[in-house]
């Protein structure tokens, strides 16, 4: 087993025949050992695993993922807010526009109405006052007309009386002359 | 002297056990060695990396905290993939699993580190875990119901009792397979870091020539050991994946 030992050059296939009746890992005086270590070792291994660490990497695995869907489920509940909010926004935005719009066209034909009722006023005022102008007008007239007479014949009697002198025609007669004279 | 030189090259040296603590019961062997004290150094690296740095409960994690995170991730995919919502009752034990093999393997890659999954008697083991669970759950749950498992289902009669050794040949293959691909590979991987390793050093004795000759196989030590970081992760992922289908026939027996 150990004649090759002495040799300083001992190549790495001479170290294999050297342990050739010993390869380590059939060694069956070791399994004993190893097999015992290895079930302590690995029992406490995976004891610690099952007990400690899985639960506790997967508690932290689902405290992300709670999380992450948690904030996603409170975004899209803002977002719907949101839209909520645009929407009435804008159905406000349209009534009101609707609204300013019906304000407008009543104020207009309001004012409208207004003034065609105060142009209708005025114009009725008028023509009243037109007519009632005309009247007096004509009836000036009339009574200018009818004064002529009387004015001439008083006319015609005071110039006959300077004319002449003396007394005064009748009046009847110097009337009389007159409407001769007008005809 | 000459005993320690044989030993810097030794490729098979790494594999020794060595006792730490002899511990004798019974007459059996039960010595604390160098394979016990790594395998508790694995446990306690696994078991502070996870504690510590989820100690915070950050709601945003820390780096340290997001490698935690993503590797139960991981572990809960892979088995959710497999083995479906029922398997994730499985899931400490095969995060256990995940995180003692790839911790194991990655310890395994400082230099003068024990390579705990090296041992046959290790990763054999654990495929007994592996498949003692699923053989036990498979019956608990399903009773008879459970040997379903050997007779697909739509196979002719007159062809069943072919098929059904062979799915027990197969079933009862499935712990050597499963425990000598991850043996065979951490083993491998180390024989082959340390010859080439072990060329670099004996060229350089060899004066100049030996020196510029040793670059070759310094560049293969480097790209080797990048090869076996892969190595370490992959076996580790493998030994869950299959853990994870055996786990979804002891759920689903009939296929």
């Amino acid at each position: 087993m150990s004649n090759t030992q002495g040799n300083l050059n001992t190549t790495a296939e001479v170290g294999i025949v050297e342990d050739s009746g010993s390869f380590p890992p059939f060694d069956s005086t070791t399994y004993p050992s190893q097999l015992l270590w290895l079930v302590l070792s690995f029992g406490v291994f995976y004891w610690v695993m099952s007990k400690v660490v899985l639960p506790r990497i997967g508690g932290i695995l689902e405290d992300r993922r709670d999380r992450i869907a948690g904030d996603m489920a409170e975004a899209s509940r803002l977002k719907q807010e949101t839209d909520e909010a645009i929407a009435s926004y804008e159905s406000a935005l349209a009534e009101a526009r609707k609204k300013a719009t019906t304000m407008a066209h009543d104020a207009r034909s309001k004012v409208k109405a207004e003034t065609e009722s105060a142009r209708a006023a005025a114009e009725e005022q008028l023509a009243a006052k037109l007519s009632e102008s005309e009247q007096s007008i004509s009836k000036i007239t009339a009574e200018s007309l009818s004064h002529v007479g009387e004015i001439a014949a008083e006319t015609a009697g005071e110039l006959v009386k300077a004319l002449i002198g003396g007394r005064a025609p009748a009046k009847a007669e110097v009337a009389k002359a007159v409407d001769a004279a007008l005809k | 002297m000459a005993g320690n030189s044989g030993n810097a090259i030794d490729p098979i040296h790494q594999f020794h056990i060595s006792k730490i603590f002899p511990v004798e019961i019974g007459g059996v062997d039960f010595s604390f060695t160098n394979a016990s004290l790594f395998m508790v150094v694995t446990v306690a690296v696994a078991t502070l990396f996870l504690v510590l740095s989820t100690n915070r409960r950050g709601l945003v994690p820390s780096r340290a905290q997001l490698m935690a995170e993503m590797s139960y991730e991981f572990v809960a995919a892979t088995l959710r993939g497999s083995a479906g919502n029922d398997g994730m009752r499985f899931f400490p034990l095969v995060f256990s699993l995940f995180m003692f093999v790839f911790v194991a393997n990655m310890l395994g890659m400082f230099p003068y580190f024990f390579t705990v999954t090296s041992q046959i008697i290790v990763t054999f083991a654990l495929a007994i875990l592996v498949i003692g669970t699923v053989t036990i759950y498979g019956f608990f749950k399903h009773g008879a119901g459970f040997l379903k498992l050997f007779v697909p289902s739509g196979v002719p009669v007159g062809v069943i009792p072919l098929v059904s050794t062979i799915e027990v040949i197969s079933f009862l293959s499935r712990p050597v397979s499963l425990s000598v691909r991850l043996f065979a590979n951490m083993l491998a991987g180390h024989i082959t870091l340390k010859v080439f390793a072990g060329f670099v050093v004996m060229l350089t004795g060899f004066g100049a020539v030996g020196i510029a000759s040793a670059i070759l196989p310094l560049i293969l030590t480097v790209a080797i050991t990048a090869l076996e970081f892969l190595v370490a992760f992959l076996q580790a992922y493998v030994f869950t994946v299959l853990t994870c289908m055996y786990l979804a026939d002891a759920l689903h027996p009939s296929h």
